[in-house]
């Protein structure tokens, strides 16, 4: 990410190339259409043809520009409390998942410190944790939302516990890793310091596990941020990009999905920074290393 | 005692208590309580076996515990089917709807996931193999797939059912937009693992690029490519169910949860789900077996014989 900053060329030159592509596939899957809904007397007009294919109300690919102006018009153009505003959805979404990645933090640190220290957790838990990282747990989605929705929980728990569930298992993991990183010559010095379990703790273990919280932190943003818009899915779920995704794809509303898609990568991307931020300032407190 | 026969009495005990829930359900509860003694037990002295056998059987007690518990508890306390259905009411569920299971196993798992992740590594390898010769278009691509891994991909879902229609095709687009990314960054991190002094050589025995790709840059990295192919596995599975959420044929893994979810069927769900769950693990399984026995000589299968 840093060589990003410094030679920013090879990043910008790629997503051009990106951008232009970009253009030019929304011309060649949007022209059959567009040329049917122009007037016959212009389809040979080459420029016409590419100007309606870019500007089409319901286009198989909308373009960039296009989809910019979506956004731009739901959020300036309708008030904030406007449903249809993509940045109220865009709040429910985000407070799903931070919810959920707080309460998925949490628990899966106090995991992590149950199995460092307790040999029965490492024995017959740690593999559990380890083999769950296999399996699509996002599947159980809908039956969560429906069941915790059985016994009157709605709106953001049912949603929160989805994200915390996904969210869980890489925190533990990477936090089990960063308990275990310091050697047995850190863990001696401790010891001839006639330090306890708990002072050996905070002050050897958690110091160290923190640098392998941040990259954990980012992989379960990713899980979370899919895992807020899978939960607003099932029926019972009106808010949210997820909801607006699902609307726009029974609706045939190609902008809203688009829309909702582009939000919610910024979300996760925001989410992905907010982490980096902290990593960032942890470094700098620590005198330039974690 | 050793831990196995505590283990043994356990599963006899806990057996005992579950048939005896029916009719006896003061005997059952005190068996209950007798046998989660007997568990933590079990649990206790296998913890300080050493021998591979303990290390075996302390996760798959404390799986069957879970088990255990759950289906007396769901039954013992009346547990509503719609909230959770007992264990054995699932094990029913499973074989009552085989038909139907494979079915959902052939849609979803053979078509969906297993052709989208073929196309989404095999792109992924093959342009990393392709921009291998230009840093330029590396330093570029590698932001662009780190952003695009951060990204919900599979709310491209909707939009891949506008462009390839409701059946699988559609599926294995999402499987395949959400593995390329993944493939290709291992790919391009596992080609510089050879490093100067091994290129040195393979140039002093005057190889050509290919030749020092084929016979060293490639089986370098390997475990790096494998990291992908595993990781890219259970995304690729997630990515495939979840995409049905938002519309398929009557028939798919994520078609079958999300109606039968909606019509309260949760044994059928997690039919499915346990499906999906042997399914995740056992390509796994597979490919970490593949993986021993492509990248032998990695250091990180050597552990056991040098401690």
């Amino acid at each position: 990410m840093i060589s990003l900053f410094r030679r920013p060329l090879p990043f910008v030159t790629v997503m051009a190339a990106l951008i232009v592509s970009w253009y030019a596939a929304a011309y060649f899957l949007n022209a059959p259409q567009a040329i049917n809904l122009m007037d016959p007397d212009d389809t040979n007009n080459f420029w016409a043809v590419v100007q309606a294919a870019w500007s089409m109300d319901r286009p198989v690919l909308p373009t960039p520009d296009q989809i910019a102006a979506n956004l731009a018009d739901s959020i300036f153009n309708y008030p904030l409390n406007s449903p249809r505003n993509f940045l109220l959805q865009t709040a429910y979404t985000a407070e799903t998942a931070i919810t959920g990645l707080i309460i998925g933090t949490l628990l899966g640190t106090l995991i992590a410190i149950g199995i460092v220290h307790a040999r029965v957790l490492d024995r017959a838990l740690m593999p559990w944790v380890i083999a769950s990282q296999t399996v699509p747990i996002l599947a159980i989605a809908p039956m969560v939302m429906v069941a915790l929705g059985n016994i009157g929980l709605t709106g953001l728990p049912p949603k929160a516990a989805i994200v915390a569930y996904l969210s869980f298992f890489p925190i533990t993991v990477g936090m089990v890793k960063g308990f275990r990183s310091p050697d047995s010559m850190q863990l001696d010095l401790m010891r001839t310091y006639n330090a306890n379990g708990a002072e050996t703790f905070f002050k050897l273990r958690w110091p160290v596990a923190v640098a392998f919280l941040f990259p954990s932190l980012k992989v379960a943003v990713a899980l979370a941020v899919t895992g807020a818009i899978v939960a607003e899915l099932p029926t019972g779920a009106q808010v949210g990009l997820g909801a607006r995704l699902l609307a726009g794809s029974y609706y045939g509303q190609t902008m809203m999905m688009w829309g909702a898609l582009v939000l919610a990568s910024l979300l996760a991307l925001s989410l992905i920074g907010c982490v980096r931020l902290g990593e960032v300032a942890l470094t700098r407190a620590r005198g330039g290393r974690l | 005692m050793n831990g196995f026969a505590i283990t043994a009495a356990s599963i006899v005990l806990g057996l005992a208590a579950r048939f005896a829930l029916a009719a006896h359900p003061a005997l059952a509860g005190a068996l209950a309580i007798v046998t989660s003694g007997t568990i933590l037990l079990a649990l206790a002295q296998l913890a300080e076996n050493e021998s591979r056998a303990a290390k075996i059987a302390s996760p798959v007690l404390f799986g069957l515990a879970i088990l255990w518990a759950w289906e007396m508890l769901c039954i013992g306390l009346h547990v509503p089917f719609i909230l959770l259905p007992p264990p054995s009411a699932i094990a029913l569920a499973f074989v009552n709807n085989l038909g139907i299971l494979a079915g959902d196993f052939d849609q979803t798992f053979l078509h969906a996931v297993i052709i989208g992740y073929a196309i989404g590594c095999g792109a992924g390898f093959l342009t990393a193999l392709a921009i291998d010769r230009s840093p330029f278009l590396q330093r570029g691509l590698t932001p662009l797939a780190n952003m695009v891994s951060a990204m919900p991909v599979v709310g491209i879902a909707p939009i891949a059912i506008e462009w390839f229609g409701f059946d699988w095709p559609s599926k294995a687009a999402v499987v395949a937009l959400m593995t390329v990314f993944p493939m290709l960054v291992n790919t391009q991190a596992g080609l510089k693992e050879a490093n100067a002094m091994e290129r040195d050589l393979m140039r002093s025995y005057g190889a050509s690029y290919w030749k020092t790709l084929i016979k060293l840059r490639l089986p370098a990295a390997m475990p790096m490519i494998f990291n992908a192919l595993k990781l890219n596995s259970t995304l690729a599975l997630i990515g495939a169910i979840v995409a049905e959420f938002f519309g398929t044929p009557t028939r798919g893994m994520g078609f079958r949860i999300s109606v039968e979810a909606a019509r309260m069927n949760l044994d059928i769900v997690w039919a499915t789900i346990t499906v999906a769950a042997l399914a995740g693990s056992i390509s796994f399984a597979l490919l970490a077996a593949a993986e021993r026995a492509v990248t032998f000589w990695h250091p990180s299968f050597h552990q056991r014989n040098q401690t």
